[in-house]
């Protein structure tokens, strides 16, 4: 048994679609905000298709940082998406060739992840390319209308639309948190740590530039100390998702 | 070097990195990680990563006071503790900063 039909791949996907236009909506916004232009919020979206990535990765692309930052950056936040692309690919029936992998790598976030996983038989390529459609298709246009909001309305409702995306971030750590006490810790331990780079003035002076770096730091630290003190149960599957 | 230039050389290697990540293992490697140390740390590095670009950062996401950022974090906490959902979450946030801003400007100072 496999799935196979592009139809009933475009119809799981329509709801990451709508989930992706709100989140990408406030991410064309903070991209503006920081004084690009909207087609270039567009084309970030269009060629990275991770949310969390490019928030991190924004302020360096707007204020000039260095090259070997943003790439840092992108390996450290984004490794998550090997282990998903691993996993998915063990779930993918021979018809899927070398070619159509490249493509569906592609827009192999975490939601679509979450979805073809979830499939009790194997997915084939109709479905998969059905699957990362329309999502890829809202988070591009998502941005899109972010961006041309965020250049029309009047500032002080851009202001507080500029809270939007923490808010989503924080939609997506505090129900994890609440049910699992080392995610809870993890994370209190990231903040404490990410809180000591702003707020020590030598260290804040020292990485001033270097926000992507700080952002690395905290966060290999408080998963690297979890990792060890609060391991995965080995028989579970190790899926993560970003929301 | 020209500014467009430069945004495109930043963006090619932001998501040449990114595609690189998720396209290799998809091509490459057929067999799971049984590791249980990488599969721990993987499975924290998303929330640690959202927690550490959240905060301090969203205090100073309100340009005109810290108050109407403390005010929007904390019904975005208490929202999301009660699993009410990324759009609500966030649109709520939104309005709670609009609202105290519009409180701040109206008070005489």
């Amino acid at each position: 048994m496999e799935q196979n039909n592009f139809f009933a791949g475009i119809k799981d996907g329509f709801p990451v679609c709508l989930g992706y236009l709100s989140v990408s909506f406030a991410f064309g916004i903070t991209a503006v905000g920081m004084g690009l232009d909207i087609w270039q919020a567009v084309l970030i979206s269009m060629l990275n298709v991770t949310s969390a990535g490019q928030v991190a990765g924004l302020p360096i692309l707007a204020y000039g940082g260095s090259f070997i930052e943003l790439a840092s950056t992108q390996l450290v936040i984004n490794s998550r998406y090997a282990l998903m692309s691993i996993s998915l690919s063990q779930k993918m029936g021979k018809n899927v060739s070398f070619l159509d992998r490249f493509l569906i790598s592609f827009v192999n976030t975490d939601e679509v992840f979450a979805i073809a996983t979830s499939k009790p038989m194997n997915v084939g390529k109709r479905y998969m390319y059905g699957l990362t459609l329309t999502p890829f298709l809202g988070w591009s246009f998502g941005t899109f209308l972010g961006a041309l909001a965020g250049n029309i309305l009047p500032p002080i409702i851009i202001a507080a639309l500029d809270i939007a995306i923490f808010g989503m971030f924080i939609a997506i750590i505090v129900p994890k948190a609440r049910e699992e006490k080392p995610v809870l810790l993890c994370v209190l331990l990231a903040i404490t740590l990410s809180c000591i780079f702003e707020f020590v003035p030598a260290l804040n002076n020292l990485f001033a530039n270097f926000s992507g770096f700080v952002v690395i730091i905290c966060a290999v630290v408080a998963s690297l100390i979890f990792a060890i003190v609060a391991p995965l149960p080995p028989e579970t599957s190790g899926e993560v998702s970003e929301k | 070097m020209n500014e467009t230039v430069r945004f495109l050389l930043g963006l090619l290697v932001m998501a040449g990195v990114t595609y690189l990540i998720r396209m290799l293992p998809m091509v490459l490697v057929k067999k799971k990680i049984t590791n249980t140390f990488v599969r721990s740390f993987l499975y924290y590095i998303p929330y640690a990563v959202l927690a550490v670009m959240t905060v301090p950062a969203i205090f100073m996401s309100t340009k005109y006071s810290l108050i109407s950022g403390i005010a929007g974090f904390t019904v975005a906490l208490v929202l999301s503790y009660f699993k009410k959902g990324l759009l609500p979450v966030a649109a709520s946030a939104c309005a709670t900063v609009l609202a105290v801003e519009l409180i701040l400007k109206a008070i005489p100072t």
